[in-house]
C-alpha cells in the first residue's frame, strides 16, 4: 500500500472547481495579448476590456483533450521523468539571481561557474530526476538571461530540464536550442526534454508575457507547466480554500488558451501557491500554510486527472541552518505523500531568492527519505518473522540470516555521510553537505554533444543575442 | 594474483561460505599448503572486506557474511595445518565480555566475529561477566588483550571494575585492557586507565592490531 495524504474532502473539491468555474465567467480573466484574444473569441469567448468571461463548458472541452500523462527524455532518449499518476519527481529551484557563497556565508550575484557547479551536483543525484536552469548567469548577457541558462544546462546535463522563458521573444531561441539538441523540432515533441513554467500573474491576469508563451509552446508541442502562484491574503483570498479556488480559476484559464492554441499538447496542473507573512509582506516557501496550499493545489488538479507540479523543499532561512533542513525535509515529504508528480524547491533559501548548493546536497537526503517513506511497508517473503525465528530460534543472530543481506538495502535507505550516523563527532551538516558538493563535482562527467551540435546551439546563442541587441562571447 | 587465490579471496568477498569451503576442499585435493591458502587466499578477503567496511562500500551484514565465509574456509583447512604442523598466525588472544549486569551483546559479539576472521583468537565469555571471571580466563589461556563491553551508563562502571582487578593482579600492563558500548567515550576510557577504546566493531579490529604491534593505541 502507498501511504498517502489528502487534505481536501471530495466534497471541498467540488467547492473549489465550482466557484473556480464561476470566477472564470465573473469576474473574469484578464487578457493582455491580441492573439490570445483572437483566440478566444473565435471559440465565441466574450472579451470586454481586456477580460475574458469563459464558459465552464469550454473550459472542459478543454481539459478533456489534455494528455494525462506524458515523459520527459534524457539526451540519450530514455523516458526519465513520468507526469502522470501518483509518479513523484524533484528538481532544483530555480530562477534566483543568487547563491549562497559557501566561504563568505552571504548571498552573492549568481554566475555561470554556479550554474555549472549546481548542474553538475543534481547531475549525479539519483533523487533529482530532472535540472532546472537553477540560477540567472548575471555574467551573462541580462537580455537572453533565459536562454543562457538552458544553453549552460544543455551543455552540462543529459537529464530533462525544468526550465522557462522571461519574455515572449525569449522562448522560441530556447525551443530552437532544445530541437537542435534532440534532432529536429517534431522529434523535440515527440520526445520533450523539457517542460516550461508559464505563470499567470495573481489575481487572475494572464499577461502577455505568459499567454503568449502558452500559445507557442502548446503549438510546438513542448510541455508547458502552469505555475500559479496566488498568494494567500496577499494577491489571493486570505483563506488557504480561498487561495487553491484562485489557484484552479488560474490554471483553468491557462489550460484552456493551452488547448484551444493546441489541442492535445501536454500540460501541467503546477504550482508556487504560498502564504502571505504578515509582517514582512514575503511569501515564507517554508510555512506549512504554503506546503498545505501546494498539496491541496495538486489535489484539485488530480481530481481532474491531470499531471501536477508543485514548489516545495524550499526554506525562508538565510543559510543551511535546523530552520532549513526542518522546512525542507517536512515538505519534501508532504508533497511526496500527495503524489505531485513534479516538485521544484530543492537547493533555494531566502523564499526563493537565493540558491544554495550545499543546501541542494542536503535536501536530496530528505528527498531520498521522502522516497522511502512512499514506498510504504511491504511483506516480502513467505512469512513476516516466523521463518526467521525457525532459523535462529532466541539466539537473536539476526545480522548474520541471509535475509538480512539479501534485504536490508531495500529495506532501508542508507544515507551518505551528508546525514551523521557515524561513531565520531562530526562537523556541522553546511560542513557535510559541502563536503558532499565536492565529492560529486570530483566525480562528474561532461555529456558527450557532438561537434555539429555544439556550433549550433553557439549559433543560436549568437543569433538571439544579436535579436535582442547585446553582444555575447562564447 | 594467484587464480586460486582470487577465487578464494573473492569467495570471502562474496561471503559466500559453500564456495569458500568447496575452494578450501579443492585445494586440499591439489596439494596447496593450506596455511598459504589461509594467508594469500581466504585472509586478503576479509583484509579487504575490512577495509570495504571502514570506507562504507560494504555493511554489518555482508561483513558478518564475510566472516561466515572465513569460518566455512579455516574448518575446512585446519585439520590439514595440524597435521602438518603449521598453524595460521594467530594475531593475538583476546577474551571478550559484557561487563557485570549488563546482558546487551550485539557489540561484543561483532568484535568477537571482526577479529577472529583477522584471525584474533577469541575467548568469548558472554554477558553479565563479574572482573573475576575475567581474570581467570584472561590468566588461563595468557591472554594479551582483555575486551570489556558495556552497553549501559550503569554497568560502565563494571568496565573500571575489570581494570582493577587486572592492575590488583598484575597483569596489565602486559595484558591491554580494550573498551567498547553506545556510551563508552574516550574521556571515560583515560579515566578508568583503559589501553584503549573504539567506536565500532571495525576500529576495534585496527586497535587491536595497534596493540599488538606498538603496545599502545594509536588511535
Amino acid at each position: 500500500m502507498r501511504p498517502r495524504i489528502q487534505l481536501l474532502s471530495p466534497e471541498l473539491i467540488e467547492r473549489i472547481l465550482g466557484e473556480a468555474f464561476e470566477l472564470l465567467w465573473t469576474p473574469g480573466v484578464r487578457v493582455g495579448s491580441a492573439p490570445v484574444i483572437e483566440l478566444l473569441r473565435a471559440a465565441d469567448v466574450e472579451v470586454r476590456e481586456g477580460v475574458a468571461h469563459v464558459p465552464e463548458g469550454l473550459v472542459r472541452r478543454c481539459l478533456a483533450s489534455v494528455p494525462r500523462d506524458f515523459y520527459l527524455y534524457n539526451r540519450q532518449g530514455e523516458n526519465a521523468v513520468h507526469y502522470g499518476g501518483d509518479d513523484v519527481h524533484f528538481d532544483p529551484g530555480s530562477c534566483c539571481v543568487q547563491v549562497l557563497d559557501r566561504d563568505t556565508l552571504q548571498a552573492r550575484p549568481s554566475e555561470i561557474r554556479d550554474l555549472v557547479r549546481i548542474v553538475q551536483v543534481a547531475e549525479k543525484l539519483s533523487q533529482f530526476a530532472a535540472q532546472s536552469t537553477a540560477v540567472v548567469c548575471t555574467d551573462a548577457p541580462g537580455e537572453i538571461g533565459d536562454l543562457y541558462r538552458l544553453y549552460v544546462v544543455l551543455r552540462h546535463s543529459n537529464k530533462p530540464v525544468v526550465t522557462g522563458s522571461f519574455s515572449a521573444e525569449g522562448l522560441p531561441g530556447m525551443i530552437d536550442l532544445l530541437a537542435t539538441d534532440c534532432g529536429g523540432r517534431e522529434k523535440l515533441r515527440q520526445h520533450p526534454r523539457a517542460v516550461f513554467d508559464v505563470c499567470p500573474s495573481p489575481p487572475l491576469n494572464w499577461s502577455e508575457f505568459g499567454s503568449r508563451n502558452l500559445l507557442d509552446l502548446a503549438r510546438a508541442g513542448v510541455p508547458a507547466e502552469i505555475v500559479a502562484m496566488p498568494l494567500a491574503g496577499g494577491t489571493a483570498p486570505v483563506t488557504l480554500a480561498g487561495s487553491v479556488t484562485q489557484h484552479a480559476a488560474e490554471v483553468l484559464a491557462g489550460i484552456t488558451l493551452h488547448q484551444l492554441a493546441g489541442s492535445g499538447s501536454p500540460v501541467v496542473w503546477g504550482g508556487a501557491p504560498a502564504i502571505f507573512d504578515m509582517r514582512t509582506g514575503a511569501a515564507p516557501m517554508g510555512a506549512v500554510e504554503t506546503a498545505m496550499l501546494n498539496m491541496a493545489c495538486a489535489e484539485v488538479g488530480k481530481s481532474l486527472g491531470m499531471p501536477t507540479h508543485g514548489y516545495l523543499v524550499a526554506t525562508d532561512s538565510k543559510c543551511v541552518d535546523a530552520q532549513a533542513g526542518a522546512e525542507s525535509a517536512r515538505s519534501a515529504i508532504l508533497g511526496a505523500l500527495t503524489g505531485i508528480n513534479m516538485i521544484s524547491g530543492a537547493g533555494m533559501i531566502e523564499s526563493l531568492a537565493c540558491h544554495s548548493v550545499e543546501k541542494l546536497v542536503m535536501d536530496a537526503e530528505s528527498i531520498a527519505s521522502a522516497y522511502r517513506l512512499v514506498r510504504g511497508i511491504e511483506a516480502s517473503g513467505d512469512t513476516l518473522a516466523t521463518g526467521m525465528f525457525a532459523q535462529i530460534g532466541l539466539s537473536g543472530e539476526f545480522l548474520k540470516l541471509k535475509e538480512t543481506r539479501a534485504m536490508f538495502r531495500q529495506e532501508q535507505h542508507i544515507p551518505s555521510a551528508v546525514i551523521d550516523r557515524g561513531a565520531e563527532a562530526s562537523h556541522d551538516t553546511f560542513a557535510r553537505a559541502g563536503e558532499g558538493v565536492d565529492e560529486l563535482v570530483a566525480v562528474y562527467e561532461a555529456p558527450v554533444i557532438s561537434e555539429d551540435v555544439l556550433r549550433e546551439f553557439e549559433g543560436i546563442v549568437e543569433r538571439e543575442a544579436e535579436r535582442a541587441g547585446c553582444a555575447v562571447g562564447l | 594474483m594467484d587464480p586460486v587465490f582470487a577465487a578464494m579471496r573473492q569467495s570471502i568477498l562474496e561471503g559466500a561460505p559453500e564456495r569458500a569451503g568447496e575452494l578450501a576442499r579443492q585445494a586440499l585435493g591439489d596439494g596447496v599448503d593450506p596455511l598459504e591458502a589461509v594467508n594469500q587466499g581466504f585472509a586478503a578477503g576479509i583484509t579487504s572486506a575490512g577495509e570495504q567496511f571502514g570506507r562504507g562500500e560494504m555493511f554489518l551484514p555482508d561483513l558478518l557474511a564475510c566472516a561466515e565465509a572465513m569460518k566455512a574456509a579455516v574448518k575446512v583447512l585446519e585439520p590439514e595445518m595440524l597435521k602438518q604442523g603449521s598453524r595460521r598466525e594467530v594475531l593475538g588472544k583476546v577474551v571478550l565480555g559484557t561487563a557485570r549486569g549488563d546482558i546487551h551483546d550485539i557489540g561484543k559479539n561483532l568484535v568477537g566475529t571482526i577479529l577472529s576472521a583477522a584471525g584474533f583468537q577469541i575467548f568469548d565469555l558472554g554477558t553479565n561477566v563479574t572482573p573475576e571471571q575475567f581474570v581467570a580466563k584472561a590468566r588461563e589461556v595468557d591472554a594479551d588483550i582483555v575486551g570489556i563491553s558495556a552497553l549501559l551508563t550503569t554497568t560502565m562502571a563494571g568496565q573500571k571494575a575489570v581494570i582493577e582487578a587486572l592492575d590488583r593482579n598484575g597483569m596489565r600492563p602486559r595484558v591491554k585492557a580494550i573498551i567498547g558500548g553506545a556510551a563508552v567515550t574516550s574521556k571515560w576510557a583515560a579515566e578508568i586507565g583503559a589501553d584503549g577504546f573504539s567506536r565500532s566493531a571495525s576500529d576495534a579490529l585496527e586497535l587491536a592490531k595497534q596493540l599488538m604491534a606498538h603496545g599502545e593505541a594509536t588511535v
